[in-house]
């Protein structure tokens, strides 16, 4: 194993010398606590870390943080392995194991750069010019070439192991960054006494001051971050949350955060989440998010070595590192002396320190000479070396040229402060020339911008906004303090040169890096017309890849800009949108995955059906048994014609505890209900039962059910299992919005009641010993669609005299607690009578045998005279949904209508969603005459029956027509019967 | 998005179900054209930039509609009142 050979020994501030194992490609490496993956390969002199996704380009680490475009790896393996993440973001564990990617075969030979000699046809557009022609070519040929050669990492194959979290905090302040301004408003907030929520991206506070050699009351920066930190920590209204990603703003004061949890352990520990999505809620927030530091464009600006300066002092200062051997520094501004002196102190020879400005500070000349390095006014042309940069060449203002051998050529192109949240809510960035940078435009109510995310970039600035901000954001909320005393900073020098684009560039320029978008791009986008900045984007891919351009935006816009000889502020920029950084769509899913996608209902008598060998099926939320088999039935079919015989001749009970139940009371429940059913209610009888039909108000059908009268003025409502809170929803907004004046109350009570449907010749002599014997269910008393109150030992309960079987059937309810008890007394009592269970396929066969429509007729394009229910349409009041039912189209007598089908060879099967043809026509759209709904195999009848809706409907009984289904090759005759196949009479119901 | 319910506190807005506008009233059906107005009522939406009072079901809380007033360009709410209590004094009026 290799030490460290670029690890500082004399400025190391890691936490503790014990080395961590690593490998990269199969290679064994070392790095220490507190390394990032990326600090840890620089520390191994692995500058050669990824390809580039167009053209295969050798690249390195370019930044040290979350903005990072080059430096992607696949990390871990297997189920957990995961692409595209950056290494200046994934914390050094014992064990890490990562790879490059993008490459083939390795990444020091990879094949695929032959893309590069491609150039001309990968530019700009080319998938819009290139491929437009043949376009089937696309699919077979284009496509699969071009996901192989261009592309990123590789996701796992396997199931995510892993669990994530979904989590809501509250807070007066939300401080998003622990950088000097984040820090200092995070302390005068948290001493005012506000709930304070400190978020930071990093797995450490301190933001620059842990990259940079700064000193605070006279103290290393490190040490003063600690000591504030302490002080935080110690503070219980004050809450610091680190390895978190503020993604996104929403409206109300709302935050999208993303915890990394376990991201810096090999797994997460037993009964931890990997990552925790936050829903942050905040009265104000303040954004100091900081700064993310610009590129410079020159030739092979893109090779490993040439990396951002405020990383390269990173690397050093913080991880203890040294990013090359021999530097040199190219840079627009004053930070410039900063980056010089770090690297000197470090031990690493500074070449030249190259700065275009005119008139470049005394300071930097004078550093550059006490510490031997060269001054150039002027500007780096092109960088020489493939794997790794050799050299660099510099061109003069005075029109020399000079080579410089080196390694690493840092960069600065200034800063564009971090206002990504400052926008997510529609606030424009509005461009500064002075610091050359886009401003934070209007930022979301209640949000300060503080520090470098505001363009104020030096150290006492950042200290002091930060220290007004936090306590203005307390005091705000009702807080008092006082503001916190500034320490004493070093000096420093903030000036900054324009954005600097022309270039006298040799070579490949890149403006993004991580989607190899160059000059000539932004040039040929020019040309071409692609003027406007949300079209430069489109047609270049410019900042269209996973890092969103953090690196790369400001350049193409200052290109633009220069090319079409208008200022930036007339480019403008485009919108940032959440997530500021990608988050994993399983942290976004949380628990919410497979079965718990959403949550399961089970009635209470759910283990009992499982007992019984059930086989449950999705309703909605909730699990209901479908079919009961028993050994040695040959199939479902078998089991279901077995469950309709029972009941047909003998008794079977149901579980119909999924309907939708809604109590209703009040002195006008019965006016209530007028309006809201199509027919009347307030005449049915005290303990009866009716059948219901409900519109919505464009005149469709929305529900149906039965509602029984229990008292003058208490209802008990039922819905299908599907729409049970829709028509809650529906009947509340008739009661609290269109009739407020009605004395109703509504109560959904679906959970409360356990109710069973007991069908069959013999259910009333099963519940006859089930039920209390003081209640008398004989026909005479309780006759066909009657309701009322029984008790079951001494339990009190109700009954109704339903039937959607067509049978002598029944309805009993006892409170959910005693379903599964009730289930057992009955199926006790039907003993004798053989009487099985059955499940939602028997209840279906005999409801399509008996021609009443369910969810698939009542599909929300169907009206009550569709459905064969037209004389349920009351005319002598007004009820939701009458005046528009009544349009002259709706009742066209022609529309899609309910029919009954059976096949005219009575073998033939029958298959819903075949359509309606009529015999001898051409199967086209044009022909089509409506579509089989609901089919069923009777038992009873022997044969596949069918129910549909076919234009005219029961006006062409008799009619034979084509029923076509080219989806199952299926073509088959069908005639046109009245939908109801079984006891028409319904003689046997009333029994 | 965070709605004050006047009786549940402020919730997030996936607790709640949209309507909409809350300026609509459901037409006289006896009146002479009630088909077209009813065609309006229910088919016809402004779309308003700026304050919009309108209609949201606390469906995950405690069911009350209310009258929710948003602006629709900012998401801003500026008034909350349970929709019963408007509809009465919208029936006081006349
Ligand atoms: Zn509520």
């Amino acid at each position: 194993m290799a030490e460290q050979p670029f690890r500082l020994k004399q400025t190391g501030r890691l936490g503790t010398e014990k080395p961590l194992a690593f490998t990269f490609d199969g290679k064994r490496y070392e790095g220490m606590a507190g390394d990032t993956l990326a600090s840890a390969l620089l520390a191994n002199g692995v500058q050669l870390v990824g390809r580039s996704f167009k053209y295969h380009r050798p690249r390195g680490i370019f930044s040290a943080g979350s903005e990072e475009p080059n430096a992607l790896v696949e990390l871990r393996s297997g189920a957990r392995r995961e692409p595209n993440t950056r290494a200046t973001m994934i914390e050094l564990y014992d064990g890490l194991d990562a790879r490059s990617q993008n490459r083939w075969p390795s990444l020091s030979l990879d094949l695929l750069a032959v893309n590069s000699l491609a150039a001309p046809i990968l530019s700009a557009g080319f998938y819009y010019k290139t491929f437009m022609w043949p376009s089937q070519f696309w699919e077979k040929v284009y496509e699969p070439l071009i996901r192989r050669a261009a592309g990123l990492g590789r996701a796992a194959q396997e199931a995510d192991p892993d669990h994530y979290e979904k989590a809501t905090a509250f807070c007066d302040v939300l401080v998003i960054g622990a950088g000097p301004a984040g820090l200092m408003a995070a302390l005068a907030a948290g001493r005012a006494g506000a709930r304070v929520i400190l978020a930071e991206e990093d797995f450490r506070l301190g933001g620059r001051l842990l990259g940079d050699r700064r000193r605070l009351d006279g103290q290393p920066s490190p040490q003063w971050v600690a000591q504030i930190e302490a002080e935080l920590d110690e503070m219980p209204n004050v809450r610091i949350m680190t390895r978190t990603t503020v993604f996104g703003a929403y409206d109300g004061g709302v935050y999208g955060a993303l915890e990394r949890v376990s991201d810096h352990l090999p797994e997460p520990l037993p009964f931890t989440p990997r990552q925790r999505l936050w829903h942050i809620i905040a009265r104000r927030t303040v954004l100091a998010a900081g700064a993310i530091e610009r590129p410079l464009l020159f030739g092979n600006n893109d090779r490993p070595g040439v990396m951002l300066a405020g990383a390269v002092r990173t690397y050093l200062n913080r991880h203890a590192v040294a990013p090359g051997g021999r530097a040199i520094v190219f840079a627009t501004n004053d930070d410039a002396a900063r980056t010089v002196a770090d690297l000197t102190a470090a031990g690493i020879a500074v070449v030249a320190l190259v700065d275009p400005r005119p008139r470049p500070p005394s300071s930097s000349i004078d550093l550059a000479d006490r510490v031997g390095a060269a001054f150039v006014t002027g500007i780096i042309s092109r960088a020489i070396g493939l794997r790794q940069v050799e050299a660099a060449v510099v061109e003069t203002d005075r029109g020399r040229t000079i080579v410089y051998d080196c390694d690493l050529i840092a960069v600065s192109g200034g800063w564009n402060p971090s206002i990504h949240l400052s926008t997510h809510l529609g606030g424009k960035p509005v461009w500064n020339e002075d610091r050359a940078a886009f401003l934070p435009g209007t930022p979301p109510p209640g949000t300060t911008v503080i520090g470098a995310a505001a363009g104020d970039f030096a150290l006492r600035d950042c200290l002091a906004e930060g220290a007004r901000a936090g306590l203005d954001a307390a005091e705000g909320e009702g807080f008092d303090g006082d503001e916190p005393a500034l320490p004493e900073v070093d000096p420093e020098g903030t000036g900054i040169g324009p954005l600097l684009t022309t270039t006298a560039a040799r070579g490949k320029t890149f403006v993004d890096l991580q989607n190899d978008v160059t000059v000539k791009d932004v040039e040929l986008a020019n040309r071409e017309g692609f003027h406007a900045v949300e079209h430069l984007k489109r047609y270049t891919t410019l900042g269209m890849a996973t890092d969103q351009g953090k690196t790369a935006n400001v350049l193409g816009l200052a290109l633009m800009a220069e090319l079409t000889g208008k200022p930036i502020a007339a480019i403008g920029t485009t919108t940032a949108r959440p997530p500021f950084t990608p988050v994993a769509i399983g942290a976004l899913a949380g628990h919410h995955r497979g079965r718990d996608f959403r949550p399961t209902r089970l009635t209470p008598s759910h283990d009992w059906a499982a007992r019984q060998g059930a086989v449950f099926v999705e309703a909605g939320q909730w699990l209901r048994a479908q079919y009961f088999p028993r050994p040695g039935e040959a199939d479902w079919l078998a089991t279901v014609n077995r469950e309709v015989n029972a009941v047909r001749t003998s008794v079977g009970v149901c579980d119909v505890s999924t309907l939708g139940k809604i109590d209703i009371q009040g002195a006008d429940a019965a006016t209530f209900l007028d309006r809201v059913y199509t027919n009347t209610f307030s005449t049915l009888p005290v303990g009866k039962a009716r059948y219901g039909l409900m519109l919505r108000e464009d005149g469709f059908v929305m529900d149906d059910g039965t509602t029984a009268r229990l008292a003058d003025d208490h209802f008990f409502m039922t819905t299908t299992t599907a729409n049970a809170a829709k028509v809650m929803q529906h009947l509340e907004f008739c009661h609290q919005w269109l009739w407020p004046e009605l004395d109703v109350a509504l109560v959904s009570v679906t959970e409360a009641w356990s109710q069973y449907a007991v069908s069959g010749p013999k259910s009333r002599d099963v519940l006859r010993t089930v039920i209390d014997p003081e209640h008398d269910i004989s026909d005479a008393a309780f006759p066909y669609m009657a309701a009322g109150a029984i008790s079951v030992g001494g339990i009190p309960g109700r009954l109704f005299r339903l039937s959607f079987s067509g049978e002598l059937a029944y309805e009993i309810a006892l409170p959910a607690s005693y379903g599964n008890a009730l289930i057992q007394a009955l199926m006790e009592a039907g003993a004798p009578f053989g009487i099985v269970p059955y499940g939602t396929e028997a209840l279906g066969v005999m409801r399509v045998e008996k021609g009443h429509v369910a969810g698939n007729e009542l599909n929300g394009t169907t009206t009550a005279h569709d459905l064969g229910l037209g004389r349920m349409v009351s005319a002598k009041k007004d009820f939701i949904g009458r005046t528009l039912a009544n349009r002259a189209a709706l009742i066209d007598t022609n529309r899609p209508r309910l029919a009954g089908f059976r096949p005219v060879d009575r073998t033939e099967r029958l298959r819903a969603g075949a359509h309606f043809i009529q015999l001898d026509t051409e199967a086209v759209a044009a022909n089509d005459q409506g579509y089989m709904t609901s089919v069923a195999f009777s038992p009873t009848l022997g044969h596949w029956i069918g129910l549909g809706l076919i234009s005219g409907g029961e006006k062409r009984i008799g009619e034979i027509v084509r029923a076509y289904d080219p989806v199952r090759n299926g073509d088959i005759a069908v005639e046109i019967v009245a939908p109801v196949f079984v006891d028409p009479e319904g003689v046997k119901l009333r029994g | 998005m965070r709605i004050p319910c006047p009786s549940c506190g402020e919730r997030g807005h996936e607790e709640f179900a949209y309507l909409g506008d809350a300026s609509l009233v459901r037409p006289d059906p006896t009146a002479p054209d009630a088909e077209a107005r009813f065609a309006d009522y229910v088919y016809l939406r402004d779309n308003p930039a700026g304050a919009l009072r309108e209609l949201w079901y606390h469906a995950a809380g405690c069911h009350a509609w209310l009258v929710v007033t948003r602006d629709t360009r900012t998401h801003e709410i500026s008034g909350v009142e349970p929709a019963k209590a408007a509809a009465l004094r919208r029936q006081e009026a006349g």
